[in-house]
């Protein structure tokens, strides 16, 4: 199987007042139509390897990569004219928080009419029933209203939906979901979680999964990388994510606490051992 | 140790350390931008010239020779003589104290003023808020310079009712600016935190409001400055302001403009000054607004 | 005596009411937690109880007194509070010190160079922070500043609104510890408000489920512990917390 995706010592540094500090040093990884995790901690990278694939990283950030391959086209030499057409097109992006991602004075359905004609010609009619069906598919039951309301008049769940909905119209090949759903309620979490899996899997898609949540990603995952301090520590299968050799992810793994927590103290990462700070 | 490192220190061991390595991260900040360099001498050329005006001035500022009227510059007169026969150089230089003076006062008068207003307005909101900013809209809705106008002619012509004038023209803006910031510092958790412990609403405001609103003050102070220094002038120029023989570079341009088309430099070197000062004021402004932004601290 | 009691509290927004009838006692020492969904309330309850939501009506009372609907400095000595966000709990342009400094000053309590370093001490913060700004602390030294700062009027009852959930998990296990031997240090009551079931297993001792403004539940630890909660929105919450993903819709 030829990868989708593959990415060869990608660094990213930012210039500061002692000099340019690299927060992604050197990471490599190749993907196919999986699904591909990415964890760590604030500061561990993470978020910044998935801008540097949309080549969203911009001045005074400065990204190199020995490859930086999206099926077959050198995502380096790509000029930011050809980036739009592939980015919503066949990279797309979920981001964080849908209130600040969506147009406050735009419709739902006029925002995601945008995103499918931006990049594809199609009648009025069938671009209504695109919208429709889109966002029936991640399950907002009468999408004929939903699609006339404004983004504040929506929840934060149903926010996060119409996002998925806006990216995913386009049928793009590669889904890059940062933090999908940390700004979401847990019983919410799982349902946007569920449709973002349902419809990569359907569509036989790519996704890499941005999280700092350890076992939200093993669950919606096939393959993990654990990043600390601009550095892959660990690449392991999801199921095998309770066998993680790396002192690190143990370490994250034991400072969670459990629904039926019996410890009398949480063991403590000593960061001195990884971290320069 | 040397008094940067102790400046840059990481972990200071006093208050004072801490507040000093602040201003001087700002201050090192500010030497990055070579624009704002350039206003800050210029600043501090103004100052010093104000300071010193009696030894740089080579002639008396408002002396006059009338064998010598209206001599275009030479040597012996850097920038010509005036109608009079005075120095224009010597009275620029003096005239670099009166424009300190205004913009000095000025700022002194109307900044505090209007942080103070603002600030009560946004936090305790409400009536309060409606009858201070409905009082602040009336002033902010008249044409400053014919409000300093009508205040000037109201109170007399002269340097002191100018100033009076200009200040009162001027706070409506920032307290404006200050109920702006303050509605949004308001509802900060640090500002519950310190209620929480009992703090009235004087403290509140005044040591935990105001310090945040001050910066972006200081920013739009010193942008102003150009202004005030120009609404001075204008003052000065239809003769409401400085009164003769005051060597105010606004009433020096009017009394040049009778010679403008023949002795061009009587009007256009007090012209340069103040063109030169504007300039400087902006500059500084620009390079403190990217330096203070609260948002931009903290890299 | 109870350390808060609530009776038929109604708490309100401007014209909306986003708290119902709550009846609640907690004991003096103990650890209690409100979870819920956004939305259920549960914030408000613990401003309402600090004085950030004056608009109640109803019974509060702190440690057998009855409090009134403002903020009240005899209160401010017995009742602190910790906020969710360490970014925003802080203000910017203030050193460490001065920010520990502060409740004395306003409260008229000397001797603050001295209690602001037991503080720091006490919360695991290096003496060498005491004199930094905030930006120059990371999120989870924030936090220990605003823990230090809700302690220095040396409360009975700390208010803890979400403490942990905007700090990473390593950092979230340090402020835990942290959290369970100050209590036990000090004999501190909380007021734990949070989404989040293992941190209130590790935590606290019992538990209400909130739902739209209205206590569902409330239960031993115990039961959280063993999965035995009685509500069926309770079990929904447990499940979606276990990853149970489809169970929960």
């Amino acid at each position: 199987m030829s990868a989708l995706l593959s990415v060869e010592n990608l660094r990213v540094s930012f210039p500061t007042h002692r000099g340019r500090v690299e927060v992604v040093k050197g990471v490599s990884f190749e993907l196919g139509r999986e699904r591909l995790g990415i964890v760590g901690e604030s500061g561990s990278g993470k978020s910044m390897t998935g801008r540097s694939i949309l080549k969203l990283i911009h001045k005074p950030g400065l990204v190199t990569a020995d490859r930086m391959e999206f099926d077959g086209v050198d995502l380096r030499s790509q000029s930011e004219k050809q980036m739009r057409a592939i980015r919503g097109a066949r990279i797309s992006m979920v981001m964080q928080d849908p209130k600040f991602s969506l147009n406050p004075v735009m419709t739902v359905g006029e925002q995601i009419a945008e995103a499918l004609v931006t990049h594809e010609k199609l009648p009025r009619r069938e671009v209504n029933e695109r919208i429709l069906a889109m966002l029936e598919a991640v399950r907002i039951n009468d999408p004929t209203r939903v699609a006339g309301l404004y983004p504040h008049e929506v929840s934060g769940g149903m926010g996060q939906r119409v996002m998925i909905a806006m990216m995913l119209i386009p049928s793009p090949e590669l889904l890059i979901a940062d933090e999908p759903t940390s700004a979401l309620d847990v019983s919410v979490q799982a349902q946007v979680l569920d449709i973002i899996d349902d419809l990569v899997t359907t569509k036989g898609m790519g996704l890499i999964l941005i999280s700092h949540d350890l076992n939200l990603v093993s669950r919606y995952c096939d393959r993990i990388l654990v990043m600390n301090s601009g550095v892959v520590v660990e690449e392991c299968a999801a199921g095998q994510l309770e066998r993680a050799t790396h002192p690190y992810t143990r370490g994250l793994l034991a400072a969670m606490p459990v629904l039926n927590e019996q410890r009398e103290e949480l063991p403590v990462l000593d960061r001195t051992q990884w971290a320069g700070t | 140790m040397s008094t940067r490192d102790w400046l840059l220190e990481d972990s200071p061991t006093s208050r004072w350390q801490a507040n000093a390595g602040r201003a001087y991260r700002v201050f090192t900040a500010l030497l990055r931008n070579p624009l704002s360099v350039l206003g800050g001498v210029i600043i501090l050329v103004l100052i010093l010239t104000a300071i010193f005006a009696p030894w740089i001035a080579p002639y008396s500022a408002t002396g006059q020779s009338l064998g010598n009227r209206l001599l275009s510059p030479s040597g012996e007169h850097w920038m010509g003589t005036d109608e009079l026969g005075r120095d224009i150089f010597s009275r620029v230089i003096y005239g670099s104290q009166i424009t300190l003076t205004i913009v000095g006062l000025v700022a002194l008068i109307s900044a505090p003023l209007g942080l103070l207003v603002g600030a009560i307005a946004g936090y305790f909101g409400g009536w309060t808020d409606r009858v201070l900013m409905g009082f602040t809209d009336i002033f902010l809705s008249m044409p400053k310079l014919i409000l300093a106008l009508a205040f000037v002619a109201a109170l007399g012509p002269g340097i002191n009712n100018a100033i009076i004038a200009i200040a009162i023209t001027s706070w409506p803006a920032y307290a404006r600016i200050a109920r702006a910031e303050t509605l949004t510092i308001r509802n900060a958790e640090f500002i519950q935190a310190v209620q929480l412990q009992g703090a009235n609403p004087v403290r509140v405001i005044v040591q935990h409001i105001l310090p945040l609103c001050t910066s972006s003050m200081i920013v739009r102070v010193t942008l102003d400055m150009a202004g005030v220094i120009l609404t001075a002038a204008g003052l000065g120029f239809i003769g409401l302001g400085a009164q003769p023989p005051l060597p105010e570079w606004g009433a020096m341009i009017s009394r040049g403009r009778t010679f403008i088309l023949d002795q061009w430099w009587v009007a256009t070197m007090p012209g340069f000054a103040i063109i030169i000062v504007s300039l400087g004021f902006c500059f500084l402004g620009d390079g403190l607004r990217d330096v203070l932004d609260p948002k931009s601290e903290g890299k | 005596m109870n350390a808060i009691s609530l009776n038929n509290l109604d708490i309100s927004y401007g014209d909306s009411k986003v708290v119902h009838g709550v009846t609640l006692d907690i004991a003096e020492g103990e650890s209690f937690a409100l979870v819920g969904e956004s939305g259920s309330g549960k914030s408000t309850i613990l401003r309402a109880i600090a004085g950030l939501a004056p608009d109640w009506t109803g019974e509060i009372s702190v440690l057998g007194k009855a409090r009134t609907h403002g903020i009240e400095r005899a209160v401010a000595r017995q009742v602190q509070m910790v906020f969710q966000d360490p970014y925003g709990s802080l203000h910017p342009r203030k050193t460490i010190d001065a920010a520990l400094s502060e409740p004395l000053a306003i409260n008229g309590i000397g001797n603050r160079g001295e209690r602001v370093e037991t503080m720091l001490k006490a919360v695991g913060l290096d003496q060498r922070f005491r004199f930094r700004f905030p930006h120059q602390l990371s999120g989870g030294q924030r936090q220990r500043v605003a823990i230090a700062r809700a302690l220095m009027l040396e409360p009975k009852v700390l208010l803890l609104d979400e403490p942990t959930s905007a700090l990473d998990v390593s950092v979230q296990a340090e402020i835990l510890n942290l959290l369970k031997r100050l209590r036990r240090e000090q004999g501190l009551t909380y007021l734990l408000v949070t989404h989040n079931l293992p941190v209130v297993s590790f935590l606290c001792d019992r538990l209400a489920v909130m739902r739209h403004g209205r206590i569902v539940e409330v239960a031993d630890v115990a039961q959280l512990k063993s999965g035995q909660l009685a509500e069926a929105y309770s079990m929904e919450l447990l499940a979606a917390t276990e990853g149970h993903a489809g169970a929960a819709a």
